[in-house]
């Protein structure tokens, strides 16, 4: 279950489903997670205003997105922060390399950062030499099993207790035990050493404030504050979307932020990071780079439709909430993202050509726009992808496409659409209308008059 | 498909005091198309119903699905950039009701002198529950039902895993997520569990007759046409 394509989804999916332990995980997670929420959100009684305020401070921001990365760039150079620009992931894997091997970094420590798992970060640091280790829990639990995250927040959410004990015994050699302290003391110990010896620390970011040029980060471990303070370069990498204009709208955001995505009313640990430190005796690092990265997001805000997308704050409730994510995880989807803002995200960042099956990978029920912090209609979004996927012929085989045409031909005339009607109740009394249906279910028989002789015949006459 | 849902809405708007017409000319939404993502045929079809009951003198417009009419309702969205048939889907969209809601809502009925004998649960069909908001309506249409005893439903709002032509794109996920749904019905120990969507009703009673299950589903409409304390 690793390493899997976006566009072998149908066959990762039925893997997935035959898969008991990756099952039961995903159920307890993602019940717990959404229930937590709904708890969290009922707490404020002004739930709904919140999210209709986070999106309407979204929506200015990504109307005027240039502007406001512009002052978020010179103010946070005031405070001494070099700023870098990436086009693509590869642009900014060869930034962060480049700044890693011109200082001589052989180590890295790393905090949880989606952002990073987009471009592959760690390959490419990997490929020039250096050491990285991820320092949050679930992330390090990924690296250490060599896998990919499977939610935005919770990257090992598809493991069991037992799986994370076995595979500390195997790598980390500590002996089995299924004690949960135990195995968090031990990683913790592990990645103390690895936070003491590091050269570089390479974060995420969540908000971007462009009246100060802070950035701030979010987290409940501690390993970010760690990350970003021991040592002595701190590079954060962030999508150009993550600017908020004010100190104040943290407010809202800081609200809705952990209540949506664990159920807690406040993080453990808020970073506030301004630039480099004041004076050569203080603490934290000497030097801090920001790397802004497009990879894709300026082909989102170019739309009316699809610039909403960009208003994600990766809060990971609409994979919880997601009926289709709930029965197959993660790594199905083959994507960085995954989940109904994965099957959003990832066919606009990476094209439709190798994407195609995600946007269909949903029944359009609304529970994902119903739990979203700032609105975000992902059923639309779904259903303009699926627009445009079928308008470039990116997928619908040669004949489901016949078959819509002559579908709107028949719905196009009530002859036709009699005889369809008659014709569907003789295939049915011969031969079973679709093996996908009745593989798992009983096709109900159409009752032998339809509506509209009832109707002639009796009901009008009534 | 199920005639019996069309005769039942047709009973139960009539003993409510309505004056109901049929237009033999109309056919389907649209809705397979546009969710399959084929605009183009999706939007044929929607001129072709706008046309329809554009010629309709009617008050209202009612359908006994929450799905087609949330289809409907959709319209402007198909129409872009073309100011007139936005327009002209506005207001066909403005007068179509879902069944539930236009007793409710509109006729402010939630008796309409139904009865059934039995215990009995109610599965909100999605795109009712939140494209249109309906869910305090079906249940104090229930709870008016003469013999019917309402249970809720464990998760009512979760989805049964339809999805249209995802049921058949991805037929092990539809399953899947509709044995969720299966489970809670079996543990409510009702003897039929009722919804406003036939094709929910399609997909869960598909699978409660797979198993040998002896509960049986009814449409909202098929209930409240229902006059019968003995069925």
């Amino acid at each position: 279950m690793n390493h899997l394509s976006s566009e072998t989804f149908d066959e990762n999916a039925k893997a997935a489903l035959a898969d008991v332990q990756l099952r039961g995980a995903l159920r307890n997670a993602t019940l717990l997670f959404g229930k937590r929420r709904l708890e969290a959100a009922r707490s404020l009684s002004n739930w709904e205003d919140l999210r209709t305020h986070a999106r309407a401070i979204k929506d200015e921001v990504l109307l005027h997105l240039d502007r406001y990365l512009e002052t978020f760039v010179a103010n946070a150079e005031k405070r001494g922060t070099v700023v870098h620009w990436a086009t693509d992931a590869a642009e900014a894997n060869a930034i962060i390399s480049k700044l890693t091997r011109d200082r001589g970094a052989r180590t890295i420590v790393k905090s949880k950062s989606m952002t990073t798992e987009e471009t592959h970060l760690n390959t490419a640091l990997e490929a020039a030499g250096m050491q990285v280790v991820e320092t949050d829990l679930g992330e390090y639990i990924i690296q250490l099993a060599h896998e990919t995250p499977s939610h935005i927040i919770a990257p090992a959410i598809h493991k069991t207790k037992g799986q994370i004990a076995e595979l500390f015994t195997s790598t980390l050699g500590m002996p089995p035990t299924d004690d949960i302290a135990k195995l968090t003391s031990t990683a913790r110990a592990t990645l103390r050493d690895r936070f003491a010896a590091a050269d570089v620390g390479i974060s995420g970011v969540n908000f971007g404030i462009a009246e100060t040029g802070t950035i701030v980060i979010v987290e409940n471990e501690g390993n970010i504050r760690l990350t970003t303070s021991l040592p002595r370069i701190h590079i954060a990498v962030m999508g150009i979307e993550k600017i908020i204009p004010r100190f104040a709208d943290l407010d809202v955001f800081l609200k809705l932020l952990p209540r949506s995505g664990t159920g807690q009313s406040l993080t453990t640990y808020q970073s506030f990071i301004t630039g480099t430190k004041r004076n050569a005796d203080d603490e934290g690092p000497g030097e801090l780079h920001i790397v802004i990265m497009d990879n894709g997001r300026s082909r989102m805000l170019a739309h009316p439709v699809t610039r909403q997308s960009l208003a994600c704050i990766r809060c990971g409730a609409c994979l919880n909430a997601c009926p289709v994510y709930q029965q197959v995880g993660g790594h199905a989807y083959g994507s960085v993202y995954p989940g109904p803002i994965g099957a959003v995200i990832t066919p606009q960042l990476l094209g439709l050509e190798k994407t195609a099956q995600l946007p269909y990978a949903s029944s359009l029920c609304g529970a994902c726009r119903e739990v979203c912090p700032v609105k975000i209609d992902i059923p639309r979004l779904l259903l303009h992808l699926r627009g445009e996927i079928i308008a470039h012929k990116k997928n619908g085989s040669a004949a489901e496409r016949l078959a819509f045409k002559m579908w709107a031909r028949v719905m196009m005339s009530p002859a036709l659409y009699n005889m369809g009607s008659m014709a569907g109740r003789l295939i049915q009394k011969v031969m079973p209308l679709s093996k996908a249906w009745t593989s798992g279910r009983d096709l109900r028989p159409i009752e032998q008059q339809s509506f509209r002789e009832l109707w002639k015949t009796k009901l009008s006459h009534e | 498909m199920w005639s019996s849902v069309g005769a039942s809405t047709v009973a139960v708007l009539r003993r409510v005091g309505c004056e109901v017409e049929f237009d033999d000319r109309q056919t389907c939404c649209g809705q397979p198309a546009f969710n399959t993502g084929y605009r183009d045929e999706a939007r044929l079809v929607a001129q072709r119903f706008i046309r329809i009951f554009e010629e309709s003198k009617a008050d209202a417009i009612v359908s006994p699905s929450g799905s087609c009419t949330a289809m409907v309702h959709h319209y402007p969205e198909l129409f872009d950039g073309d100011a007139e048939w936005t327009e002209r889907a506005r207001a066909v969209a403005a007068r179509t009701h879902e069944l539930s809601s236009f007793l409710v809502r509109v006729l402010k009925t939630e008796d309409v002198g139904a009865s059934w004998s039995g215990k009995l649960t109610w599965h909100d069909a999605c795109h009712g529950l939140r494209d249109l908001n309906v869910k305090s309506e079906p249940r104090a249409l229930i709870l008016n039902v003469q013999g019917a005893e309402f249970v809720e439903l464990e998760n009512a709002e979760a989805c049964c895993g339809f999805g249209g032509t995802f049921s058949i794109k991805y037929p092990e996920i539809s399953v899947a997520i509709l044995d969720q749904k299966i489970e809670a019905i079996e543990r409510s120990g009702v003897q039929a569990v009722v919804s406003g969507d036939a094709s929910c009703l399609m997909q869960i009673g598909g699978r409660l007759s797979r198993n040998g299950s002896s509960v049986r589903v009814m449409h909202l409409a098929e209930l409240l046409a229902s006059q019968t304390t003995d069925s």
